[in-house]
């Protein structure tokens, strides 16, 4: 490659998502408005809420890697070919538990869990 | 239709996991506006493949004013590199077709013939159809010819029947090709793979197809069943000694049996025997599969003109006198070659192309500024080396033999590695159709 332009990505992306590339990076946009809104709501990160999130998080990592091995017709033992394999997968895997834990955080303050009103008894 | 729709699904999704935040981040950079230069020259590009496609780009987002025209009779545009994916079965033939004129770009008239004659002389050439076209500039992007013919007894409609493949003849022999490897990855038998004594496209492709035919019957559990013979053109697997002897390694340890200086010159479809010139004398070897890779030259048209090598080792197949370095042709100035029909020491890749174009089209803009261009290819050509499904070598090399590494000390070049087939099987593409919109 003769040189590693960051436009290079982009325009790669773009190719990639073909006609979604601008809903996706709406969705993107949206998402992250969304959790600023509920952080901003509550008053700061809700702690409890956070877990039941993370919880998501672990399994969103796990499908994270389990996506990737599907889009590239891979086995797992495929995927431990050297260091920089491992350090793939780790990246997806924390990519994947990082979506997972922001949607499922965001998704949980719609659902009102856990209960405010308990939330304020038991305080 | 269905598995169009399967694989833009899973592009969506897999651009959604990891690009949406890179992507939005980093804004829309690509289409960054690059100072115009004026100009009412008439610069001709014949062919709209990979390379021709490329400069038209480069050249529309660069000019204003020019008078572009891009001539080629094919209305399909096949991306080459998915062609092995089709014949190992990962993927069906529409995955590498698309319209040419879908890539033309803005301004940029098409013709749909073929040229027929080069009058460098008179800065003209003359279509199949009868149509002359004078230029102050011509990009000549042609591609190759793929000379089925002079492999005595074979013939491309041959492709898909009798135990014959043949990656490199389009799209429909490619999956024409997967059908045949996939029934002799059931039976077993002699997997014979070779390839020819010129110069050729992806010279790493008849290596990548040995080792998919070794995964897809092991996975078939028939590996047991069958004997792989690579038949290379020499005394080496691959031009670069480094990795000519990492792969004579990988052969030696996946059990492919290699012989040398073995040219095929003929097949018996009937009596499935191929037939190859080698120092002791022609050698027959029997196969139940075989993967026919022709000799490839440059287009008829360029070999008959004055554009072709008068001497020396590109001459006899007659690819293009250009400047290894500028892609310039030597004795005519206004005359560029990218792509395939280049007559340089290596190149002959999408990924070279990638390099090329902009170098070419840097040189033609400073012809039209009365300026010189400090742009200079290295000849760098890269291989994305499939050895099973799952694992890639990410070979790059440049006219030394040097490897050119993009990520040095972080993808090693001789690996085996899950992120190098990662990049192929789902990066390689958008990059491509980047490059051919002047992105990439």
């Amino acid at each position: 490659m003769k040189d590693l332009d960051p436009a290079v990505f982009v325009a790669v992306f773009r190719e990639m998502f073909g006609v979604m590339y601008l809903p996706m990076v709406a969705l993107f946009v949206l998402g992250a408005g969304a959790l600023i809104v509920a952080i901003v709501k509550d008053g700061g990160i809700n702690g409890r809420r956070l877990i039941r999130a993370e919880i998501a998080g672990l399994a969103g990592g796990f499908a994270g890697i389990a996506l990737l091995l599907w889009l590239t017709r891979s086995s797992l033992a495929d995927a431990l070919g050297g260091p920089i394999d491992w350090l793939l997968l780790i990246a997806v895997w924390t990519g994947g538990a990082i979506v997972a834990t922001c949607v499922a955080y965001i998704a949980l303050g719609l659902l009102g869990v856990p209960d405010p009103a308990r939330e304020r008894s038991s305080a | 239709m269905v598995s169009d729709f399967k694989r833009l699904s899973r592009r969506g999704m897999l651009a959604a996991a990891i690009g949406a935040g890179l992507t939005a981040a980093a804004g829309d950079g690509a289409t960054a506006a690059v100072p115009k230069v004026t100009t009412k020259a008439r610069i001709v590009i014949a062919g709209a493949g990979a390379a021709g496609l490329t400069c038209a780009s480069r050249l529309a987002k660069r000019l204003e004013g020019a008078d572009i025209t891009l001539i080629d009779a094919r209305k399909p545009h096949f991306y080459q590199p998915g062609f092995t994916l089709i014949a190992a079965g990962l993927e069906s033939k529409g995955y590498a077709v698309s319209a040419t004129r879908d890539h033309v770009p803005a301004g940029v008239k098409l013709i749909e013939d073929s040229v027929a004659e080069f009058s460098p002389e008179t800065n003209s050439l003359r279509t199949v159809a009868g149509q002359s076209l004078a230029y102050d500039f011509l990009i000549v992007a042609t591609g190759l010819q793929l000379d089925y013919a002079a492999i005595q007894g074979m013939d491309i409609g041959l492709i898909g029947r009798e135990g014959i493949g043949s990656v490199y003849g389009g799209p429909d022999a490619a999956e024409a090709t997967w059908r045949e490897m996939a029934r002799f990855a059931e039976r077993g038998g002699v997997g014979l793979f070779h390839r020819p004594d010129t110069e050729m496209k992806c010279a790493g492709a008849p290596l990548k197809y040995a080792f998919l035919t070794d995964d897809r019957l092991r996975e078939n559990g028939a590996r047991g069943k069958a004997e792989l013979i690579y038949a290379a053109h020499n005394n080496a697997l691959f031009s670069v000694p480094i990795v000519s002897e990492k792969v004579r390694m990988l052969f030696q340890d996946r059990d492919v049996k290699m012989v040398h200086d073995h040219v095929m010159t003929a097949i018996d479809p009937g009596k499935k025997v191929a037939t190859f010139r080698t120092p002791a004398g022609p050698k027959e070897i029997r196969y139940d599969f075989v993967n026919v890779i022709p000799p490839m030259r440059a287009p008829a048209a360029v070999r008959a003109s004055a554009l072709a090598w008068q001497s020396g080792p590109f001459a006899a197949d007659g690819w293009m006198e250009v400047d290894m370095k500028t892609l310039r042709h030597r004795r005519f100035a206004n005359v560029f070659g990218v792509g395939d029909v280049a007559g340089v020491p290596k190149g002959k890749t999408a990924a070279s192309v990638k390099w090329q174009a902009p170098v070419a089209v840097d040189h033609l803009l400073a012809s039209i500024a009365g300026t010189a261009s400090p742009a200079i290819y290295n000849g760098y050509t890269s291989c994305p080396l499939i050895t099973k499904i799952g694992r890639a070598m990410l070979v790059e090399f440049d006219y030394q033999n040097n490897l050119t590494p993009s990520f040095p000390g972080v993808i090693a070049p001789l690996e085996e590695l899950w992120v190098s087939w990662v990049m192929k099987k789902i990066a390689l593409k958008p990059t491509y159709y980047a490059m051919l919109r002047g992105d990439a």
